[in-house]
């Protein structure tokens, strides 16, 4: 964990200003969106209806994740005038890192059924991608559904299991020891990389 | 919590914020138990022992629920306490089961102070599942946990615990958790029953009954043991329950929104009036639901300290 | 060697009240005046120049655990351990397996401590058969083949009639009968004593009143029947004052505390330690101030180690399971000059206490003092030399002391018993 008073010991180095990072991020959901768009049109030719819109299940894991899943199903009630059901994972009780590093438990808010659903599953940075295994191990405790698709707003690479996102906003190489910090809540967005000394 | 601290052995050793740490802790586990898969794999791998030198139903099936839920190996062992014969010692119980590397010991022991001595012997966690007339931590946690869901905060509530308190593992931990979290605590009983020397500013004896539930926000009653009037600490279980039940006429006086906990098995019409249970007005089994909870949290953050 | 002198030692007698720097010579055991004689021939010299000579040292309660129960001690184990800590005679309790209720046992143990021929072993006999607390043992018999009291020790009598006839029968044939005061009933489960402490363990407590109520009866019965009773191991401020109020009465009654109940509290078994335990439990700090003022102002008799010993096994437990009892032979002397170090005892009160007196109370004959004709029973004390009690220096075959690791100020060297000079340490 890093707590606010250890960040003065750390390099931060500015990856993304304000206006690159909003690009960044209006290509990353316009992607997400479009796919979502040929899905919606494919499931209504099929049921001749608009029922597909309502299939689509956002997840945003936590922390990092859930402003993204928020703005991403921002967009498509703007767009599709659908409301998305919402939800957020919390995926430390299925790390699989040593278990003695422990972190405080959030909760995990699923307060739908997911069985069948299409999710679109939502995290702002990817690595090794044991993140989202454990996030998707946890998704299948609550029940099956029809089809996972990843979206993340930046990889950096250095993955250490076969996960390949759907939807990447930007690839960027940090290496090893090179944290990536995503800010999009800010009124000045930005993305840092930060490098222990 | 302290770095390095593997063991639960007795409330005294939390401050204030380990109390609350483990409550959140526990609050979240609670959710896992309303899934439908009412199971994570976040100890998998891990091996508890559930030592128990006492029968036990509730508070050993709620441990072992606890560990299914988050995916541990349990084991248990039951070693009926027999003062005739005298097996194994308890050192050498514990370094043969040492042998066995289990990551987890939850000891249930009749003698106060057996967890305390188990965990200088082993590298395990050692979590006190209640030790004699001594200490029964989880309870506490979970007395305060189902407390906390409604009240909010402990601080300014009037606690009532009425009953055996000098046998009570369960008073002893309340009274020592409670009164940390600054409950103003009464205690109410025949003498024969009640400690003999003060433990804090904000624990008082009450002079009756009447007294000790009169606008009380909890009240916490204990089950009384027919053996206790073989050793004069009570002429009769009949005339107990003439004095100390807890009634429909005294639980009026209590607060409006009272909360009436027992740690159970509850002897009914004896300590406590059948009527109040069947009329809902009782958190019993709220406590036994976050009873699983506060012991998946106990064995998540303990299981999670570094071993050197 | 038949024949020694002791050269410049600071001679400490209680009788006289003398702490001299003198010689003193000891011819077959038994010590004689030299100064009339110009030369004596065959004798040796021993030079204890700034050393102090006490008359040689007695434990009138010590448990040697022989027969029965060897694996915790044996009689050549407990005196090595006295050896080491300068006694010259030890006094063994009866509660052994078979119990010291007969003649066999009482004669086995004396002829085992003569055949080991070390120290004086004086042995005390069971007050009931198979200390069962119900019929009187054959105290005559336990007399004639050499017991030096009577004592149910560690199972404290319950039965006020029985306690009355032992003091009665005991009286006939002129021996002290050792009280073991203690009420059972109130005792109960107790593992220690009684009090915020205990409560903080969650452990049940052994109210101080357990041993009061006892000594009350013990004093009543005495004083009754005009007997001669020795109360053990005083440990608490209320037993205190009822023993210095009886003796004001002049009762026959005297007592004995353990350098434990002078030094440690209850405190100490905070964090459940298990040598820590033992029985009377470790009381209050009041009490332990009360200990201490009785034994400066007389009411308390004699300081006896009530050496109990018990394996590491035995003590590697809970509170609960762990026997009551701690070691106490090497720790006694050194612990009871630490008030000679804080200037509340005089070396005379240590040689009265430690000495004089239990040779009095058990009619030990002429011993406990320097004076002519007297045993040649000397301890010869470095009371300036600083050390520390440490585990491998415990002779004993348990290692039960809550005093390993302590740091002393003062450590007997030598004793001289039957005409042996035997280093102590």
């Amino acid at each position: 964990m890093v707590s606010s008073g250890d960040f003065k010991k750390l390099d931060k180095i500015l990856l993304f200003d304000n206006l690159a990072t909003n690009n960044i991020l209006n290509d990353f959901i316009d992607s997400v969106l479009k796919a979502i768009e040929t899905q919606v049109r494919r499931s209504s030719k099929q049921q001749g209806s608009t029922s597909g819109f309502n299939n689509t299940i956002i997840i945003g894991i936590k922390e990092g994740g859930v402003p993204l899943a928020d703005l991403i199903r921002q967009s498509i009630k703007s767009r599709f005038k659908i409301d998305c059901e919402i939800g957020y994972i919390d995926m430390t009780l299925y790390r699989d890192d040593p278990f003695s590093i422990k972190k405080p438990i959030k909760s995990t808010e699923l307060p739908f059924n997911i069985e069948n659903k299409d999710v679109i599953l939502v995290d702002d940075v990817i690595s090794s991608g044991r993140t989202v295994r454990a996030a998707i191990d946890e998704i299948f405790d609550f029940g099956r559904p029809k089809s996972i698709r990843l979206a993340v707003f930046i990889d950096k690479g250095g993955r250490e299991l076969p996960i390949c996102p759907n939807f990447i906003g930007k690839k960027i190489k940090a290496g090893k020891d090179g944290m990536i910090h995503v800010d999009i809540l800010s009124k000045e967005k930005r993305v840092d990389k930060i490098i222990k000394k | 919590m302290g770095e390095g601290k593997k063991d639960l052995i007795s409330i005294n050793d939390l401050t204030k914020s380990d109390i609350y740490y483990f409550i959140e802790t526990a609050k979240e586990f609670k959710k896992i138990s309303l899934k439908d898969i009412k199971k994570v794999p976040t100890l998998r791998g891990k091996t508890v022992v559930n030592l128990f030198y006492e029968p036990s139903t509730r508070t050993r099936s709620s441990f072992e629920i606890a560990q299914k839920r988050l995916s541990a190996d349990s084991l248990n062992i039951s070693i009926p306490q027999s003062s005739v014969t005298k097996g194994e010692s308890l050192k050498d119980t514990i370094l043969n089961l040492e042998s066995m590397k289990p990551d987890a010991f939850v000891i249930r022991h009749h003698e106060s102070g057996a967890p305390y001595f188990i965990s200088k012997i082993t590298k395990a966690s050692t979590i006190n599942a209640g030790d004699g007339i001594n200490e029964h931590p989880t309870q506490c946690l979970l007395d305060i946990m189902t407390i906390m869901e409604e009240k909010k905060d402990i601080a300014s509530l009037k606690v009532a615990i009425i009953g055996d308190i000098y046998h009570s593992r369960v008073a002893r931990s309340d009274i020592y958790g409670l009164s940390k979290l600054g409950a103003e605590i009464y205690l109410y009983g025949p003498y024969s029953l009640l400690p003999q020397f003060q433990y804090s500013q904000n624990v008082k004896i009450a002079s009756s009954m009447e007294e000790a539930v009169k606008n009380a926000d909890v009240i916490i009653m204990l089950r009384i043991q027919k053996e206790r009037a073989s050793y004069y600490f009570i002429p009769s279980i009949e005339e107990y329950r003439n004095f100390f039940k807890l009634t429909q006429n005294l639980l009026s006086l209590a607060s409006k929104d009272v909360m009436v906990l027992h740690p159970g098995p509850v002897n009914r019409d004896v300590e406590i009036a059948g009527s109040i249970i069947n009329e809902n007005k009782t958190h019993i089994l709220k406590q036994v639901e976050n009873g699983v909870a506060v012991r998946m949290a106990c064995l998540y953050i303990l299981l999670g300290v570094q071993k050197n | 060697m038949q024949k020694i002198i002791i050269k410049n030692g600071i001679v400490v007698d209680p009788i006289t009240k003398t702490e001299i720097k003198r010689d003193i010579y000891i011819e077959n055991g038994v010590m004689k005046d030299f100064s009339c004689k110009k030369t004596i021939e065959d004798v040796e010299t021993l030079d204890v120049n700034g050393l102090v000579v006490l008359p040689g040292l007695i434990d009138m309660h010590v448990h040697l655990r022989e027969p029965g129960f060897e694996y915790k001690e044996n009689i050549k184990s407990g005196m090595e351990a006295a050896i080491a800590g300068g006694f010259t005679s030890i006094c063994c309790m009866p509660n052994t397996n078979p119990p010291n209720d007969s003649k066999s046992v009482n004669s086995f143990l004396l002829n085992r401590a003569k055949s080991i021929n070390l120290i004086n072993l004086f042995t005390v006999g069971a007050i009931s058969k198979d200390l069962n607390g119900s019929s009187l043992s054959n105290i005559g018999e336990l007399k004639e083949s050499g017991a030096v009291a009577i004592s149910d020790d560690g199972n404290p009598v319950d039965d006020s009639s029985l306690m009355a006839r032992a003091l009665l029968y005991a009286k006939t044939f002129d021996l002290p009968v050792i009280s073991h005061s203690e009420d059972i009933k109130l005792r109960g489960k107790g593992v220690m004593n009684e009090g915020v402490v205990s409560q903080r363990l969650g452990v049940v407590g052994i109210p101080a009143i357990a041993e009061e109520i006892a000594v009350a009866r013990d004093v009543a019965l005495a004083k009754y029947y005009d007997a001669r009773l020795h109360i053990a191991h005083v440990s608490t401020k209320g037993s205190v004052n009822i023993i210095r109020q009886a003796k004001k009465e002049g009762v026959s009654l005297t007592c004995e505390t353990c350098p434990h109940y002078f030094t440690l509290s209850e405190d100490s078994l905070l964090n459940y330690n298990t040598n820590a335990k033992m029985n009377p439990p470790l009381r209050t700090k009041e009490d332990v101030i009360a200990v201490k003022e009785a034994l400066l102002d007389g009411t308390i008799d004699v300081i006896a180690s009530d050496h109990a010993p018990h394996t590491e096994d035995e003590k590697d437990t809970t509170l609960n399971d762990a026997p009551f009892g701690i070691i106490g032979l090497q720790t006694s002397l050194p612990l009871t000059l630490k008030l000679y170090n804080e200037k509340k005892l005089t070396l005379t009160d240590v040689a009265r206490l430690m000495s004089l007196n239990p040779a009095k109370i058990l009619n030990l004959g002429n011993r406990g003092a320097i004076k002519n004709g007297f045993a040649g029973d000397i301890t010869i004390v470095d009371i300036n030399k600083k050390w520390t009690f440490t585990k491998d220096k415990i002779k004993s075959l348990s290692k039960n002391s809550p005093f390993i690791n302590m740091d002393f100020v003062g450590l007997p060297l030598y004793v001289i018993v039957n005409a042996n000079l035997i280093n102590a340490n």
